[in-house]
């Protein structure tokens, strides 16, 4: 026999073995009749504490298994959760509280007064809004298992909609024995009395977490709307798919493996509309706003003019195309509070909107005395929001004639080295790009980018005592009228001092297939009220 | 032997030891923050402080280097600074999913690269001997993920014959565990089959021009015999190499096979780790892959005596 007939041979043998062991073997087990949700989601779930990070993943997987007292609805109207009926007294200092019946945690016990409060206390002690809330609180009391108080030394009209906050932190109700961890460190016992329970057997971080439907859920009985309403969960598993890789996961949604990607980028979006099984779809009525913050610490942005001849030159459409590909997925928001909210207005808009004008940018870059000095824009390329963003700025500060040094890296490198406070010289930085999505910059009480506390900052650290001081009349507003006016000086004040540009407003559609129905439209990504068909 | 071999196993602890020592070095100067990434986006300057300290991110560089000996010495690899799970949990859930695919690939890169390298040693300027060739170097040449996603585009999208992605337990049947790990140890096996098959034909092309081989062949002996018998079993020491280099270099080097193909195997924990700097992770994974790549080149060595009985270990 020659060689080739010998590989010949050996292959036939090797295919005809594995042929056997393909008809011999058992069928994978799987569990009857149940429908399982398979969802690829943004990002890998990491931490599962949605007190200690801000990272939306854990504040998605907070919403699947737990509850809130209070939750907003798609008319940004306050409606209770948890709670069954409430009371403020005359003075407005003092709120009751009254739970529902039927709340019970996924190990059995029941949801008491004092597990609310010890889940508002620690989460008080890590909002920026909750901390707000905080200074006017005297005291929280249980009166019974189902009835609890807030004591407040003054009034704080936005109690409610703090306790509704629908985005990152959200005031999530734990067991007491559990919120009573201290708020920096992780808890690792994820018990809610939410709608699905978390199986923690099955979680293989950076790859696969699991939870099946809470059967003891008690959900509401009004019609779902954002996270308020009714949790009705009409499938009996859902397991999250982590897929890195963007080209994989739309091939897995297209071959039907799984049944809905939570986001995904523009350049898919055209591959995934032609299969007529999937549909793609806009369910997030918020969308993201980018960010272009600045360094207020050293040259030269620490200088106003410097900060201005920015609004000047930046043209928000080119972001929109850079970060969402195609003016159907974003538009340019020329406020600071996210446009389609009640508190956005183009109030001091006018250096961002329009035909750019370079020779103003240029005359106020004069004014300021510019001598040449480096601009650092540190960049993560891992991040397409991010790089995307910093090509576009590091162009137009190009044209401007700033000497810019776009530095890449990784999104773990951006993160460290923006807090750095150190010159450029010695790792500093001067711009960094990132993204708020729309619920976290509705209002000067979420939208902590617009703050000019100084070293309480958040990075960038700008100190501008007078948006701090609107900000506080922001939050003594008690009518929407009153509110509006008080956003509005805000935002003015914000247009001339610029602690940021926002640089777009954009949608990262959703795509699953049209075998499922009843997604929630909503700014988070919500499961309950959806079917498999 | 014996004392060959313990001494290679002793030789390990040492090696282990500078690793381990080099690995924790290289970590705590690289730039990056854990506790900044757990704190999220919108986190502030106090909130990353808290976190540094809770983690024990402030201690001098000795102080936490000892702490880490000290776990180690104790069997303890650490917890996840994110997920707070044990590292050695997390490396086992990963440690199936690699192995599965490392052992995969690898029957099928012997498989069909030793053959294809024997016949174009024996076929040698032959069309059959280019046309070998000619896909030796389209293997190294063409990058595993553009192999891959050309797999995926037509076995899995158009013909629907195998999974996209992910990944089953060898519990959940053989042929589910089989059929998610035929397209990724294929897409993974390309460039090994082109590295063994060449270096089977260079083997084999200079053991048959020995002298005893025209000696076995003017016997009358039949052409497989002496290509079986007598040249691929001298030819073998160099290609056993290849293959146990390769067994190291698929374990770590299956990285991008596991992001394209989803599989959660030791490559993407390990890139994961790195991307958020969760250090006890990275710390465990890479002295677990130091003592593979040592114990892999023990075991190649070891094989030279049953190839070759003139070899002595000593």
């Amino acid at each position: 026999m020659n060689p080739c007939s010998a590989l010949l041979r050996s292959m036939t043998a090797v295919i005809g073995a594995a042929a056997l062991v393909a008809a011999l073997s058992a069928p994978v087990a799987t569990a009857q009749g149940q429908k399982v949700l398979k969802f690829i989601p943004q990002a890998d779930l990491r931490i599962l504490d949605p007190i200690t990070t801000t990272a939306y993943i854990t504040r998605n997987h907070g919403y699947m298994i737990y509850d809130t007292l209070f939750a907003t609805d798609a008319k940004f109207q306050v409606q209770p959760q948890m709670v069954d009926k409430y009371e403020l007294s005359k003075d407005q200092l003092t709120y009751t509280f009254t739970l529902r019946d039927g709340l019970k945690f996924h190990d059995g016990a029941p949801v008491r007064s004092a597990d609310c409060i010890a889940s508002i206390e620690r989460w008080a002690k890590r909002d920026a809004l909750g901390q707000k809330m905080a200074e006017s609180t005297e005291a929280w009391t249980a009166v019974n298992d189902k009835t609890f108080t807030l004591k407040l030394k003054k009034p704080f009209p936005l109690t409610l909609e703090a306790l509704a906050k629908p985005s990152s932190n959200v005031p999530f109700i734990m067991p007491e024995r559990i919120a009573k961890t201290d708020a920096s460190t992780n808890i690792t016992d994820p018990i809610g009395s939410g709608p699905f329970k978390f199986v923690k057997a099955e979680w293989v971080p950076g790859s696969k977490v699991v939870y099946v439907k809470n059967t003891d859920y008690v959900p509401r009985k009004e019609p779902p709307s954002w996270a308020a309403g009714g949790k009705v969960v009409k499938v009996d598993r859902v397991e999250w798919i982590y897929i890195p890789d963007s080209a994989t996961a739309a091939a897995a949604l297209n071959a039907g493996e799984v049944d809905w990607w939570e986001q995904m980028p523009p350049d898919l979006i055209p591959v995934l509309a032609k299969n007529k099984e999937v549909k793609v779809e806009n369910i997030d009525p918020l969308g993201s706003m980018g960010v272009l913050r600045f360094n207020f610490m050293y040259p030269p942005f620490n200088n106003q003019k410097m900060r201005q001849a920015v609004l000047y030159a930046l043209d928000q459409n080119d972001y929109v195309l850079g970060i969402a590909g195609s003016l159907k997925n974003g538009h340019a928001c020329y406020s600071f509070f996210t446009c389609g909210t009640p508190l956005s207005s183009e109030v001091g808009a006018a250096p961002l909107k329009g035909k750019r004008d370079f020779d103003k940018a240029k005359e106020l870059i004069k004014e300021a005395g510019y001598k040449g000095e480096k601009i650092v824009i540190i960049d993560a390329t891992d991040q397409p929001i991010v790089h995307s963003q910093s090509l576009l700025t590091a162009e137009t500060l190009r044209k401007l004639g700033l000497n810019v040094d776009l530095q890449a890296g990784d999104w773990g490198t951006l993160i460290t080295r923006r807090s750095s406070k150190e010159p450029i010289e010695k790792g500093g930085w001067s711009i960094f790009h990132t993204w708020l999505v729309g619920p976290d910059v509705t209002s000067p009480a979420l939208n902590f980018a617009v703050r000019g506390s100084g070293q309480k900052a958040w990075f960038g650290w700008p100190d501008d005592p007078k948006i701090e001081e609107l900000r506080d009349a922001w939050f003594a507003a008690t009518d929407p009228a009153s509110s509006k006016k008080a956003a509005e000086a805000v935002q003015l004040r914000a247009f001339d001092f610029v602690p940021y540009v926002p640089t777009a407003q954009f949608i990262l559609p959703t795509a699953y297939r049209t075998n499922l129905s009843g997604v929630i439209i909503a700014p988070i990504t919500l499961m309950w009220n959806v079917e498999k068909k | 032997m014996i004392a060959y071999i313990v001494r290679r196993l002793f030789s390990t602890i040492v090696v282990m030891a500078v690793v381990a020592f080099v690995v924790f070095s290289l970590l705590y100067l690289t730039p990056g923050d854990p506790a900044a990434i757990i704190a999220g986006d919108i986190a502030t300057d106090e909130d990353i402080r808290r976190i540094h300290a809770r983690l024990g991110l402030d201690d001098p560089f000795l102080v936490q280097f000892g702490r880490w000996v000290w776990s180690l010495a104790h069997g303890d690899l650490g917890t996840s600074i994110f997920t707070n799970l044990p590292v050695t949990q997390l490396i086992g859930q990963r440690v199936e999913p690699t192995l599965s695919l490392t052992l995969c690939t690898l029957v099928i890169a012997i498989l069909v690269a030793v053959p294809l390298g024997v016949v174009a040693a024996a076929k040698a300027g032959s069309w059959l001997d280019r046309g070998v060739m000619s896909f030796s170097v389209l293997g190294f040449s063409v990058p595993v993920f553009v192999f891959a996603y050309i797999l995926i585009l037509t076995f899995s999208v158009q013909l629907d014959w195998l999974p996209v992605q992910g990944y089953r337990s060898f519990r959940d049947g053989v042929w589910e565990w089989l059929r998610h790990l035929i397209l990724p140890s294929v897409a993974l096996g390309t460039v090994y089959v082109a590295l063994i098959t060449r270096m089977t034909r260079a083997s084999m092309l200079d053991v048959l021009a020995q002298d005893y081989i025209r000696t076995a062949e003017a016997k009358g002996l039949a052409p497989k015999q002496v290509l079986i018998g007598h040249a691929l079993k001298n030819a073998a020491i160099p290609v056993v190499t290849i293959i146990g280099v390769g067994v190291a270099l698929l374990i770590s080097g299956a990285i991008v096979t596991e992001t394209v193909f989803a599989l959660p195997g030791i490559g993407r924990l390990t890139v994961d780790a790195i991307l958020r700097r969760d250090y006890p992770i990275i710390q465990g994974v890479i002295l677990i892959f130091s003592a593979i790549y040592v114990l892999v080149n023990l075991a190649v060595d070891l094989s030279y005596v049953l190839f070759d009985p003139r070899i002595r270990l000593t």
